[in-house]
């Protein structure tokens, strides 16, 4: 039976990041119309150029945190919204963007641009939690549409999300794949990673290349030691762990451990 | 046939080993498959040896072996074609009886109203084969764990009493074995319904196949077969007696007392540098039996269930309580993992709850070695203030 409530007001924000993860929500084509059903759909300019002032009951935030406007703009989202859930690596991390923090950010503005006067960029791409207080955070690159349902579910629900913040070897487990890194000897980075993915990598046979971020209690530092005995030199070590979620703490400390240059 | 309940197996009078040979084994799986079971088995996947499903004997991994050490697994071409020559593979038959994830109930709401209707158990007639004398061990501990004392698991009891347990006795160890220290193989000893030795080489292919229960024995009265003789017997033992005499690890004897002793041993901090926390030892594990419970809901809040799924002692919310976690150190969620295998396993079930299968050796992706860890704890252990004669 159908109850008569005002539906909540959900507004989807794009800051530094490549709109997969937005796309991801509109990729739940058989789920679509519950999802608009259950909400309104009050700020989602991937989706529709109809745009309803805030407040907003919850705002679902893409992209990192990389130039002076999107501080300002984060600050003001978070001011008008009940709920911020943050989704993807750059929102969550500061994305592929954030291997800027470990080079020099002029030296690759001139390089990129013909007219480095316009802009207006921070050295470092970061994550939206360092700006604001963030209720939720959805991890991927891009995110896994369940997952992202899952958390619309729990919000409209009030129950918590099942996302677990284990490795991805559980969901290997789980799923009955055999491990690649023990049984073919790939190198795979599932021990140190967030699941959410359901092990897509190594179900179909390569190693997990972290794009998850970090699991909970990673320890790349042993992983990294056997990745070595696997025959990983120092930089494709430093390499492995500056991806997608190179800011991450353990990813960044582990880049930067393998980083002699 | 399939009326014992809890799976527990009617003793069986004594009756003289037979010998069936390849086809027989074929014909063997034929006809449980044609009295209504499904039979899981050893076969190829993914470059490993996997239980599942068998179609036919001519899926069985013939000619292929296991090479296993801590963190590597890889199967390699044997010197013939025995369907048994492995030892055990990454999955243990844990997945059938205690399946990763489970719908525990599912409910509907209408209006101010909602009902719930339990899962159904599916829990089809089951044969296990190839069974290893370890993996016998780890079933009786599950059933400890799961049928025993004041609740019962109903679906673990409903496919347990629907398994027919043909048992393989073990030919070969590989480095990561160490049954022989546990006490539990490499023969199979009881627990199953039928047991196997196979007999492979000098241009012979048969198996010694024994009755370890009545209707164990009607089957083999089905099959096309002749008595063992005692040159049959003796390699059977032969077999046996490699698969012992050639396993290179072994558990410290008293690792219980060990490890009870030694709650606060330096030594835990030094494995936790090296322990991933990525859950695979307690996955693979034929006795873990974690589980956590998560609710579902769809967006609408108009259907949910409630799912249980496999869980470990390395994650933090396995500890989680109203304030945190309990155990955020690696440190001590390894110490609990050992310790309650281990040590605390007696307590509790009566029994160790390791069987020495070695699966967490070889399936730690970076090789953490469970007899290493007790040794060592024990070699760092203070001096213990024993009188001295």
């Amino acid at each position: 039976m159908q109850r008569t409530k005002v539906k909540p007001k959900l507004a989807v924000w794009k800051f530094s990041s490549c709109d997969g993860c937005q796309l991801s929500l509109l990729d739940c084509e058989d789920e679509l119309l519950a999802v608009a059903g259950a909400f309104e759909i009050a700020y989602f300019l991937e989706a529709t150029r109809a745009q309803t002032r805030g407040p907003y009951d919850v705002s679902v935030v893409e992209g990192s945190i990389a130039n002076l406007h999107d501080i300002e703009r984060i600050k003001k989202i978070r001011a008008e919204s009940k709920a911020l859930i943050t989704i993807g690596a750059c929102a969550t991390s500061g994305g592929i963007q954030a291997l800027r923090n470990f080079g020099n950010y002029e030296a690759f503005v001139r390089a990129v641009y013909a007219r480095p006067d316009f802009i207006e960029g921070l050295a470092t791409s970061t994550g939206i939690a360092d700006h604001v207080k963030v209720d939720y955070e959805l991890r991927g690159c891009p995110v896994d549409k369940r997952q992202l349902l899952e958390v619309l579910s729990a919000f409209l629900n009030k129950r918590a999300p099942r996302v677990a913040p284990h490795s991805v070897c559980v969901e290997c487990k789980l799923g009955g794949a055999i491990c690649v890194m023990v049984a073919h000897g790939t190198p795979c980075l599932g021990p140190v990673t967030h699941a959410g993915c359901g092990a897509l990598c190594p179900r179909h046979d390569r190693g997990c290349y972290g794009c998850f971020g970090p699991a909970e209690g990673a320890n790349p530092a042993s992983l990294s030691r056997h990745l070595a005995q696997l025959g990983l030199g120092e930089r494709e070590l430093a390499e492995l762990y500056r991806s997608f979620n190179a800011n991450a703490e353990p990813f960044r400390k582990e880049g930067a451990a393998h980083d002699n240059e | 046939m399939l009326t014992q309940s809890n799976g527990v197996a009617a003793k069986v009078a004594q009756r003289p080993a037979e010998v069936i040979d390849r086809a027989g084994l074929g014909a063997l799986i034929s006809l449980l498959q044609s009295d209504g079971y499904r039979v899981i088995g050893p076969q190829v996947g993914d470059g490993a040896i996997v239980y599942e499903t068998l179609a036919s004997a001519d899926d069985l991994p013939a000619g292929w072996l296991d090479e296993q050490s801590p963190g590597h697994y890889r199967l390699v071409r044997g010197p013939d074609a025995a369907v048994f020559a492995h030892t055990v593979g990454p999955q243990g038959w844990k997945r059938v009886l205690f399946p990763p994830r489970q719908t525990l109930w599912e409910g509907e709401r209408d209006g101010s109203q909602f009902s719930i209707e339990p899962a159904e158990i599916e829990a089809p007639p089951t044969v296990l084969l190839g069974v290893r004398a370890c993996e016998l061990a780890a079933i009786a501990i599950q059933d400890r764990v799961f049928l025993e004392g004041a609740y019962v698991d109903a679906g673990y009891a409903a496919r347990r009493a629907a398994l027919f347990i043909i048992a393989v006795n073990c030919a070969r160890s590989t480095s990561t074995c160490f049954c022989v220290s546990m006490q539990t193989g490499p023969k199979a000893r009881t627990g199953y319904d039928l047991a196997l030795t196979e007999l492979c080489g000098g241009g012979r292919h048969d198996f010694v196949i024994e009755a370890g229960t009545e209707r164990g024995a009607e089957v083999i009265e089905r099959l096309e077969r002749r008595a063992a003789g005692p040159e049959d017997l003796a390699a059977a033992a032969a077999a046996v007696e490699r698969a012992a005499s050639t396993q290179t690890r072994a558990m410290p004897p008293d690792a219980e007392g060990i490890l009870k002793a030694n709650l606060e041993s330096t030594h835990w901090n030094e494995v936790a540098s090296r322990c991933l926390n990525c859950t695979n030892c307690t996955l693979v594990c034929p006795t873990c039996f974690c589980s956590t419970v998560e609710d579902v809901t769809d967006l609408g809040g108009d259907h949910f269930s409630r799912e249980r799924r496999w869980d470990s002692c390395f994650t933090l919310d396995h500890s989680y309580i109203h304030g945190g976690s309990v155990r955020r150190e690696g440190a001590s969620r390894y110490r609990q993992w050992l310790t309650h295998k281990l040590a605390h396993w007696h307590d509790q079930f009566g029994s160790s709850g390791c069987t020495g299968c070695g699966r967490c050796v070889a399936w730690c992706p970076v090789g953490i070695d469970i007899t290493a860890e007790v040794a060592a704890i024990a070699a760092a252990a203070p001096a213990a203030p024993k009188d001295k004669r």
